[in-house]
């Protein structure tokens, strides 16, 4: 069972955690005309990276924050995690 | 009978209580502190079951958890237990314990003819004949293989015994006190770290208790009682016996099962049987020792044929003897320790060396004491079908190939010892990569991927100066990582006996013309022949060879077997056993009950219950309930002797004829409160918010982003920038994720902020023609006519002196009002709507009633929005807006979802309009068409339509529109019914929605 840091709560047990998929996702503006393509890309396409790989996590049973975790895929091995709106290099 | 190998002078059980118990149905004695094990040998009985595959007799092989033999069956209180390990279950008064494996009896076993039939038995065999034909498979195959392979039985009796979970945190877990657990724990402790000391046995100490050293001019045995008992007297230690650390996970969390009743007559009152324990630890420090290797040579697996360290524990803890004549065969000075123990307590054993000529302290204290020692000698085959009788013994040539002087000699047991095996099981998973060494022909531990570090003889440190220097050394790094103390406590003087060399031999060669069975895994009955075989046919890697011929994949985990069907691996491939690699080990180390795992989350606990504030009322009122989620809602209000059915019909029909009120509580409530809130909820939902006034509701659908519907409910605005939204039951956490999704990561910037308040609020739904009339009566100082409240508004109001909010919101398609007051009022508000009710002909009705009156308007609900669904489908697309957008819009445009002959919602009649539809039922064209039979779509929610008095259902078909007025089928393959059917509207009662507008 993972450790997640939630900059807000502190280092929690992931059950108090839903996961919430790739956190580099960007949600096309709203009434902005975009293909078919694009939007496809959106809603389903999503890479599955072995590694490092940016995700969220919502804190459900905690403060009820979405984070953002940077994770590796194989080992589990957490870097940083940030909160939502944190700027992120 | 007596105990004829129980010695007066030696051994920590307590001889003062005497404890009486049976093993298949004869009682036996043995005092308080002895185990199955060794109280069963101390009555001379060594043959306790049959093994596996060839049935062949079993006794016991270890003392602790590697027992690969001695597993069997206990009956407490009425409950079975199977798997249970003879050589860890303490005896408590009146235990009854029988082997398994074995039918009809363990001295005549049907199941050993397998044993003179080996040539079938194959590695492989169950790949190689169980094949053919397929249809044998469950027929004939299937009930022999379990038949003849089951280990015990369980109960299926539900088990009244409690088992707890315990989350815990602390700086150090070590798993083991053994002496470097011992010592490393102390020095931690003193360093100020958070310590918790597991050991699996019910005393401390390891190794310690068996060995004859001294440290700071202690006894080994008084130097861990010191440590132990200073060890439980600090506040910032948890030491745990018959405690198993059975599995290390991600981010060094470890999981223990703790024994806490498993030894006595009875759990005591306000303890759970067993507790199993989640432990985060900052660092860990393994210390589970190791486990001695065996020696292969013929019949190795006859019963009285055993480790040479256990019949040392058997005697120097529990002061029994394994036999009285003891041959010990062994490849290092190990052996010689139980020679010597022998002797001390009056035993003349042979010792078999396969060394040349050895020589250090314990072999010339050996030779001192008079024991008699064969060097370059070897077992070649144990003699004596239920217990060794006696052994054929050779000299073996210098290279190990040749046997010669063989020689038959009279022996009652065979201690051997192969050296030593670290036991790197919990190291292995945590994503430790192991090395082989080449000094002690094992593999320890190498570079750690967690917070983990391995220590003592699981470690690879065969000596005690060693292994506490190295203990204490550890202890006190690591937890000054942590605690930066700078707390160094010195470390005693050990003294002990020096030894030499292990010898790398381990299998002895069958002499010419002999075919003996030499087995590797004596748990899963694994031969050399199996191994030789496997790589014949071609079989290459180990994780193949493992679960081909089973090797190392029984219970036990191969924990005596694994290194020894790895070296004949590497042998006969010509390779060296890193080469080779060994496989996996994965949790549990040792089995685990399962009642451990489940803890308390059985039955009702298995989730939480919730239940309204007006449960109470429901249950004095005959309400039969039903689990919506994790709520209990009223599904009916049983009068007399009535069914589910007529109850139903009985409260729908009365809200269509007078009024009903219904407990809607349990509906997810959402408060958004913001100046963006209406710009927000013009995202959320698919229809316009920004218009609606204050003191207004608006019914809602929310789209997923892949554009399917994934809630409705009505939102009403209380005041400028505060609304109150309504969810489904089942659907209320998912939105309120959702929601707040979209609030902190997509739309920051719009000042809105929600919480949940399903749990403020209690919610009475007033529904029938008569709910004005009523309502005027509870708020008598309100105007609730239709123009002071229209539909859909909303208004604050007074309830008896109680603040409530009135709803003029419909799901029942009646004129209906829904009435919230605070959850603690919630009783009260019923308890009121009941007793002004009585003169309007109010009932109260449950969710069943609730579907009838839903279904039959063609209000969709859960089985329509069934994830599946878009707003067109459910025929929502009226709400949805052409001209702003919203989460999910875009996706409405594609081409599946723009299709004409897209699914569609429509109501089915039967024609016969008497027989019910089933629900899931298929709409097809032709009842007789070749399967698969093209189906139009299913049949979502069926109800006895009480406006029509006929069966209705509502389902979800191709091209719907088009299809009313159709005469189509409803079949049910699972029913096996076929329904002649009509297609008609959704909408069956009040289409134009006359009444809630009334
Ligand atoms: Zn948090």
């Amino acid at each position: 069972m993972l450790y997640i840091f939630c900059p807000h709560c502190g280092s929690r047990s992931q059950n108090e955690f839903a996961y919430g998929g790739d956190a580099t996702v960007k949600r096309p503006e709203l009434n902005k005309e975009i293909s078919d393509q694009e939007w496809d890309n959106f809603v389903y396409l999503r890479k599955s990276p072995r590694g490092k790989h940016l995700e969220l996590w919502h804190h459900i049973s905690g403060c009820r924050q979405w984070i953002k975790v940077e994770r590796d895929t194989s080992t589990h091995e957490i870097f940083k995690t940030y909160k939502a709106n944190e700027l992120i290099e | 009978m007596s105990q004829d190998f129980r010695l007066d002078n030696i051994g920590m059980v307590n001889r003062n209580k005497k404890i009486s118990f049976t093993f298949n149905g004869k009682k036996y004695f043995g005092y308080e502190g002895d185990t199955i094990a060794s109280a069963l040998i101390a009555n001379g009985v060594h043959l306790i079951g049959r093994s596996f595959k060839y049935h062949r007799p079993r006794g016991f092989f270890g003392v602790g958890v590697d027992e690969p033999y001695a597993i069997l069956q206990l009956e407490r209180n009425n409950e079975r237990d199977p798997n249970i390990r003879a050589t860890e279950q303490e005896i408590f008064e009146g235990l009854e314990v029988k082997s398994v494996n074995c039918w009809p009896s363990v001295n005549f076993d049907i199941g050993a003819i397998n044993n003179f039939l080996k040539m079938f038995f194959p590695a492989g065999f169950y790949y190689k004949t169980f094949m053919w034909p397929p249809s044998f498979w469950y027929k004939i195959y299937e009930p022999f293989i379990r038949m003849a392979a089951g280990f015990g039985e369980v109960s299926i009796k539900h088990d009244k015994e409690r088992y707890e979970h315990k989350y815990e945190y602390c700086d150090l877990l070590i798993t083991g006190s053994g002496p470097s657990g011992l010592a490393s724990a102390y020095a931690a402790a003193k360093n100020g770290a958070r310590v918790i000391l597991a050991e699996d046995k019910p005393r401390y100490g390891g190794s310690l208790l068996t060995s004859d050293v001294n440290i700071g001019n202690q006894t080994g045995v008084e130097w861990s009682e010191k440590i132990i008992t200073e060890l439980k007297s600090m506040s910032n230690v948890i030491v745990k016996n018959r405690s198993q650390v059975f599995g290390y996970y991600d981010h060094n969390m470890l999981v223990m099962s703790e024994r806490i009743g498993d030894h006595l007559p009875k759990t005591q009152k306000y303890l759970p049987k067993q507790r199993l324990w989640y432990i985060r630890a900052k660092e860990v420090l393994i210390s589970s020792g190791s486990i001695e290797r065996p020696l292969v040579f013929g019949n190795n697996d006859t019963p009285g044929v055993m480790l040479s360290s256990a019949a040392k524990e058997y005697m120097k803890v529990y002061g029994v003897l394994v036999g009285k004549k003891p041959l010990i065969f062994t490849n290092n000075d190990s052996g010689y320790e139980t020679a010597i123990e022998f002797k001390k307590n009056g035993i003349n054993p042979l010792i078999l060396d396969t060394r040349k000529e050895p020589s250090s302290d314990i072999i010339s204290e050996a030779k001192n004491l008079g024991i008699e020692i064969k060097f370059s000698h070897v077992v070649v085959a144990a003699k004596g079908y239920k217990k060794v009788k006696s052994a054929d013994i050779a000299k073996i040539s210098d290279n190990k190939k040749d046997l010669s002087n063989i020689e038959n000699i009279e022996c009652d047991c065979i201690c051997v010892s192969g050296f030593w095996t670290p036991s790197i099981h919990l190291a292995s998973q945590s994503g430790n990569k192991s090395e082989f060494n080449e000094k002690i022909d094992a593999f320890i531990p190498k570079k750690s991927k967690q917070n983990e570090n391995t220590i003592g003889s699981a470690n690879g440190k065969f000596t005690l100066e060693e292994t506490i220097n190295e203990a204490f050394d550890k202890g006190y790094e690591v937890s000054n990582k942590i605690t930066e103390n700078n707390n160094k406590v010195s470390m005693p003087t050990v003294v002990e006996k020096k030894s030499t060399e292990h010898d790398k031999f381990w299998c002895v060669p069958l002499p010419k013309g002999k075919s003996y069975k030499r087995f590797l895994d004596f748990q899963n009955d694994v031969a050399v022949t199996d191994i030789e075989l496997a790589l014949r046919e071609g079989f290459r890697s180990i994780e193949h060879v493992k679960r081909y011929t089973t090797l190392g994949m029984a219970t036990d985990q191969g924990k005596t077997s694994n290194l020894n069907g790895l070296q004949l691996v590497s042998d006969i491939e010509n390779k060296v056993v890193p080469q080779v690699g060994h496989t996996t080990f994965r949790p549990p180390y040792t089995p685990v009950s399962i009642g451990a795992i489940v803890g308390r989350e059985v039955g009702k606990h298995s989730k939480p219950t919730r239940k309204s504030p007006m449960h109470q009322w429901h249950e004095k009122n005959n309400a039969v309930f039903v689990d919506a989620g994790v709520w209990l809602r009223p599904r009916y209000y049983k009068q007399g002797n009535e069914t589910l059915f007529e109850a139903s019909k009985r409260e729908a029909k009365n809200v269509r004829k007078n009024v009903g009120v219904c407990d809607v509580t349990t509906l997810g409530k959402i408060d958004v409160k913001g100046p963006d809130a209406a710009e927000f909820l013009n995202r959320v939902y698919t229809n316009a918010w920004l218009k609606l006034p204050v003191g207004k509701a608006r019914y809602g659908v929310m789209l997923r982003e892949d554009g399917i519907v994934m809630d409705d409910g009505t939102t009403t605005r209380i005041s400028e920038n505060h609304y109150h939204m309504t969810t489904t039951t089942a659907q209320a956490a998912n939105v309120l994720s959702h929601l707040e999704y979209y609030l902190q990561l997509v739309w920051p910037d719009l000042n809105v902020n929600v919480v949940s308040t399903t749990e403020q609020w209690a919610g009475a739904a007033i529904a029938g023609p008569n709910s004005r009339a009523l309502l005027m009566k509870l708020f008598p100082d309100t105007d609730v006519s239709n123009e002071g409240l229209p539909f859909m508004g909303y208004k604050e109001a007074d309830l008896f002196g109680i603040p409530a909010k009135i709803y003029r919101i419909s799901f029942s398609g009646e004129l209906a009002y829904e009435v919230n007051v605070e959850s603690d009022f919630g009783n009260f508000m019923w308890e009121k709507i009941i007793d002004v009710g009585k003169e309007f002909e109010l009932q109260p009705y449950g969710t069943e009633a609730l579907s009838t009156l839903r279904i039959e308007m063609g209000h969709v609900a859960g089985s329509e929005l069934d994830g599946r669904t878009i707003p067109h489908d459910a025929s929502l697309e009226g709400l949805v807006s052409k001209k702003k957008d919203f989460i999910g819009k875009r996706s409405l445009s594609r081409s599946a979802f723009t299709k004409p002959d897209r699914e569609k919602i429509v109501g089915v009649v039967p024609l016969d309009k008497s027989t019910s539809i089933p629900e899931g039922s298929y709409i097809v064209k032709d009842p007789n068409a070749k399967l698969p039979n093209p189906k139009l779509g299913h049949v979502s929610a069926s109800c006895w339509s009480v406006e029509y008095d006929n069966p209705f259902s509502l389902a979800i078909i191709k091209d719907g529109k088009k299809m009313i007025g159709q005469k189509l089928f409803a079949m049910s393959p699972l029913k096996n019914k076929t329904i002649p059917v009509e297609i008609v509207s959704s909408h069956y009662v009040d289409p134009e929605g006359k009444r809630v507008r009334a």
